[in-house]
């Protein structure tokens, strides 16, 4: 397009400075925080998959089984199928280190069967011992490894309670940047409770099998409980495990764009608005209105390019301090132990540079095509229709068309477990709110019909006849307060479930364990019997976890298994505690459910001892600890079944006016030092709402952007208004308002706009809590909570929320009480 | 009602340059006085320094016995509420209210009871001939009807001093001259002072005297 477009069009961006750098400055926000969160998940799992890789090697499929592993005694049998041409037995135990933090995954490995199938976990041994591979105090490190737990002589590591003493006596070269140790099998069994037990098989098939038919052939094989998968399976469990509360950020992130759009919409608008004139006289000369719509849809472009190659600039500064202070699964502990590296992502990052342009030229879109409409004889004419520009028409029909679809959206399935329909609802209502708002405005200005001051009559009856002023100075509004509050509910409903939940799944005084679930730590009954001997100890409960696979496809759950009664409480959602039908009974968590398709009263099979034994669906649960699901059935019954006698926690009932201090004190003595972890509930309850804030806190940074950009809103609002108000705010002056009525003229109008935007997106933010609530998480972490809402906080937010749009207004709009206002009456012809 | 003494004004950004000087002039109730002069003779300043809208340099104004000078900006709004109206040439009726709201601004600053400023904007919407049009926004008015709503905002609250600002500068010379007589009529039965700048001999001639504004002062104009 000629020299118009740099000297009318793009000029125009430089001439409204603030305008458009609110603009940028919001396109590039959410275009950062989207790309931002994509490059540091990416970056995790591809680490992670990279991991997988290097541990499976050649290898094309793998027997995986519980955690406390499955008969060695299969490997013979798979090594010998024509299918299989090599077959590489593992022990896999995440040792605890006694006295450190979390535990270093050990793999036991048959170095004479590793060349074949993962020649990268070869270890290489220090000096000239050419057994040191077999030696049973043998333990190779990989770097990572070394470097994070500064060892180069010998480990402690801890099986059940009893300390085992390793030498270091080399690396693995082949792995670099996971952490962890390698030994050999035989010793692994020994030192850590798993004689003639493996974890996991890898198998390279022979030439001309392909991964169906040996799966085919194999599978018959295999005991309950233990199934063949791909050996890159782990990492889609991953991705898929970590892919909602991913999907969750991305859309926050989007969230944060939408509004960033809304903003090039008010600035755009308001510029059109500004602008009649001009493009009246552009007309006049022969410029034609699809030129004119063209010029327009560039200057949001260009704001979008711009904006976005900032984002992008922005999103990997963002990811690298992630890396460095978050860590790369943002606080939710689904990658802890990887050290990725930020790489350069060329097609996310140009994807997210389109979507800051799309942000641009849709923000534009409207205001572009209100330009097709100007009439030039009367758009000559200063002052002519601007304030009719502004005059919104609500559309309650089309409005309801859009809660309708936000109805229907939420009865939808998750797609590839995102709830797609969830977050499309979510948009729907946004958008219904921003189409609500000239109602809403209309509705409240007819609620307050101010009698006596001349700045509340003046701001009533501007913004009842210029509703549209309203929805261009809070659509930003509207969008980020429904965001911040919908947040606020959802989160504050599901800190206040955790809380209830904590109650009720710790009714104890005391509890003792020797390592986490998946640790190499645990209780023999002996062990438990001395505790149980302790003076003050009332009464003990013995957990017992495991996991087991009810479908190969998915990952494994938990299985606990403990006494089922009313003192030791599990918080039902179905069902009963007291079963009396005929049957085993399980407690199934709310994921299994959903996950398996499973109600109370319905058969469920579980594979213990690779055998399948057949319970009875006794009720439902609510369990916040594991995302892929778990299932409670009585102890006495696991034991009958499995023989497995041990005990990963212990919980402890107290004589009254025990110290529970004092009864810690005595379990340690009769322990070696740091073997169990012994915690009062408060001190578990700390640490567990710990971990949840954490795990919040880039959600509230994200709200925190996303409320900022809407009040950029009101600020390019107010500052191109009162530019265009300019002679009513001299006439004004003249008539006798003083500067500071024309102040709190400007604050009124502030405060009632975003008053508008705060109570729409109140009301958005409500039904939007429901849609993340019963539909968003429910169909990605397949739990349920409590509605609660935060009264206080919402209305203390709302509140300041309008007092800062009203400080927002008056500064932005400075100009209007400035003396260029009292000479503006004269300027208009 | 307006007795000006000594009024000096110099150019804004040239200290040495005077915009006027010394300019003396009382002004009767019910009388109107047209100020006519070159383009960029301050007459447009003149009023904003009459109205407390620019700072004068030197000189005293009185108003219906009251001092004006020295008084500070928010006394001087409320000096103006009370005392003053104003016409302008670009009318300035606020879209967003209806005629008769338009019309009760000033009474709304001057904090009247809403159903008693309602009553006085319609009697006075009544007396420029557009009483029936009273609920209909300011959007479909021809200019001539636009500036009768300007006049009626400009006299309903019985202002001492009214300053017209090129009041038929957008009309034609027939809706000039309906306005214009109105505007006069309105000025001389309320009792007030007017002070009309323009531009044109036609609307200048309708008025009590005309005085030419330069340097030099305010002279009648046919010694101008």
């Amino acid at each position: 397009m000629s020299p118009v477009l740099p000297r009318i069009f793009l000029a125009s961006l430089k001439r409204r400075r603030l305008a458009s750098a609110l603009s940028l400055l919001a396109i590039a926000l959410g275009v950062a925080l989207g790309l931002a969160v994509q490059l540091i998940h990416d970056a995790a799992l591809g680490e992670f998959g990279r991991g997988i890789r290097q541990l499976a090697g050649g290898a094309d499929l793998q027997v995986v089984g519980p955690r406390t592993g499955f008969d060695e005694q299969l490997y013979f049998q798979l090594a010998q199928r024509a299918e299989v041409a090599a077959a590489s037995p593992v022990v896999e135990v995440d040792a605890r280190m006694p006295g450190r933090e979390g535990t270093l995954r050990i793999l036991g490995i048959d170095v004479f069967r590793l060349a074949g199938i993962q020649p990268e976990l070869m270890p290489s041994a220090e000096g000239n011992d050419t057994f040191a591979t077999l030696r049973p105090d043998a333990v190779f490190l990989s770097a990572a490894a070394r470097q994070e737990l500064h060892e180069s002589a010998g480990l402690m590591l801890q099986a059940g309670t009893t300390l085992q003493r390793l030498r270091v006596a080399g690396d693995i070269p082949g792995v670099a940047g996971q952490v962890l140790g390698v030994m050999d099998i035989a010793a692994a069994q020994e030192r850590f409770g798993m004689l003639g037990r493996l974890t996991r098989i890898d198998l390279r098939l022979a030439d001309g099998s392909n991964r169906a038919q040996a799966t085919r052939a194999l599978q018959p094989l295999l005991p309950a409980g233990v199934v063949l998968r791909p050996a890159d399976a782990a990492a889609g469990e991953a991705d898929l495990l970590s892919r909602a509360y991913r999907v969750n950020l991305t859309m926050l992130a989007a969230i944060a764009l939408l509004t960033g759009g809304f903003l090039v919409f008010s600035s755009q608008f308001l510029s059109v608005v500004r602008r009649r004139r001009e493009f009246a006289f552009l007309l006049a000369l022969g410029m034609t209105r699809r030129s004119l719509m063209r010029g327009l849809l560039t200057e949001g472009a260009v704001l979008g390019l711009v904006g976005g190659a900032a984002g992008v600039g922005l999103a990997y500064g963002l990811a690298a301090l992630a890396f460095r202070f978050v860590g790369a699964d943002l606080g939710a502990g689904y990658f802890s132990g990887l050290r990725p590296a930020l790489v350069f992502a060329p097609l996310a990052s140009a994807a997210y540079l389109l979507l800051g342009v799309f942000a641009g030229v849709a923000g534009t879109w409207a205001p572009a095509a209100a330009s097709l409409r100007i009439p030039v004889a009367r758009g000559l004419h200063a002052g002519e229709g601007a304030s009719e520009a502004l005059v919104a028409r609500a559309r309650p029909g089309v409005a309801a068309g859009f809660l309708l679809a936000a109805f229907l959206l939420c009865q939808l399935p998750p797609w590839q477990g995102v709830p797609a329909g969830g977050y499309l609802a979510i948009a729907c209502l946004l958008v219904t709110a921003v189409m609500l708002v000239p109602v809403a405005s209309h509705g409240l200005t007819a609620l307050l019909q101010p009698r006596r001051s001349p700045v509340l009559r003046l701001a009533t009856a501007r913004l009842a006849a210029a509703p549209g002023q309203a929805v261009v100075a809070s659509a930003g509004v509207v969008a980020s307060v429904a965001l911040a509050v919908a947040m606020a509910i959802m989160v504050s409903s599901f800190r206040s479930s955790v809380d209830h939940w904590l109650d009720a799944v710790l009714p104890a005084d005391l509890y003792v364990r020797a390592s986490l679930g998946s640790g190499s730590g645990f209780l023999t009954p002996g062990d438990v019997a001395r505790i149980a001997a302790v003076p003050g100890v009332a009464s003990t409960d013995a957990v017992r976890a495991d996991s087991v696979r009810l479908d190969a496809q998915r990952p494994a759950v938990t299985l606990i298994a403990r006494a089922v009664h009313s003192g030791w409480g599990l918080p039902l959602v179905a069902g009963s505690l007291a079963y009396e039908g005929s049957g085993q009974p399980a407690w199934i968590s709310e994921a299994v459910a959903d996950l398996h398709q499973l109600s109370v009263g319905q058969p469920l099979e579980l594979p213990l001892a690779g055998e399948p034994q057949r319970f009875m669906v006794a009720g439902i649960w609510r369990d916040y600890a594991r995302q892929n699901g778990s299932v409670v059935i009585d102890r006495q019954c696991y034991i009958r079944l499995t023989g497995d006698e041990r005990v990963n926690d212990l919980a402890l009932r107290l004589a009254p006016a025990i110290e529970p201090g004092q009864v810690a004190a005595a379990i340690r003595e009769r322990f070696d030092a740091d073997t169990l972890e012994i915690a009062v509930p408060a001190k578990i309850r700390r640490i567990t709402l710990a971990i949840f804030d954490r795990t919040f806190f880039i959600t509230y940074l994200m709200e925190a952007v996303a409320v900022l950009i809407g009040l950029f809103g009101v600020a390019t609002t107010f500052a191109a208004l009162s530019t265009a108000r300019r002679s009513e705010f001299g006439m004004l002056r003249h008539l006798g308002m003083t500067r500071a009525d024309i102040a709190r003229l400007l604050a009124t109008e502030g405060a009632w706009t975003a008053g508008v935007g705060v109570v729409t997106g109140i009301l958005a933010g409500l039904a939007v809590a429901w849609v993340l609530i019963e539909v968003v998480n429910r169909q990605s972490f397949h739990w349920s909570m409590d509605f609660h809402l935060p009264y206080l906080p919402v209305g203390a937010f709302g509140t300041g929320l309008v007092a800062l749009a009203a400080a927002v207004a008056v500064l932005a709009g400075r100009r209007a009480m400035s003396h260029s206002a009292v000479r503006a009456v004269r300027e208009d012809w | 009602m307006l007795e000006i003494s000594r009024l000096s004004k110099r150019r804004p950004g040239d200290a040495e340059r005077s915009l006027f000087r010394g300019l003396e002039l009382r002004i009767a109730a019910g009388e109107c006085v047209a100020v006519v002069g070159e383009s960029g003779s301050g007459k447009s300043t003149l009023l904003n320094c009459l109205a407390g809208l620019e700072p004068v340099d030197d000189g005293e104004l009185r108003l219906g016995g009251t001092t004006l000078t020295g008084l500070d900006d928010d006394a001087y709004a409320r000096i103006r509420r009370e005392r003053f109206g104003f016409v302008f040439q670009a009318f300035h009726i606020l879209p967003h209210l209806t005629l008769a709201q338009n019309v009760a601004l000033p009474l709304w600053l001057l904090q009247r009871p809403a159903a008693q400023a309602e009553r006085e904007a319609l009697a006075m919407l009544e007396r420029v001939g557009l009483r029936d049009r009273a609920a209909d926004w300011p959007a479909g008015l021809s200019g001539g009807e636009q500036q009768r709503v300007a006049i009626a905002r400009a006299l309903v609250h019985n202002p001492q001093l009214v300053l017209a600002d090129e009041p038929t500068g957008n009309l034609d010379p027939a809706r000039a001259d309906d306005v214009l007589d109105l505007l006069l009529a309105r000025i001389r039965d309320s009792g007030a002072a007017g002070i009309l700048v323009t531009h044109s001999r036609r609307a200048a001639a309708r008025c009590d005297r005309i005085l030419r504004l330069s340097e030099s002062g305010l002279l009648p104009a046919d010694e101008g």
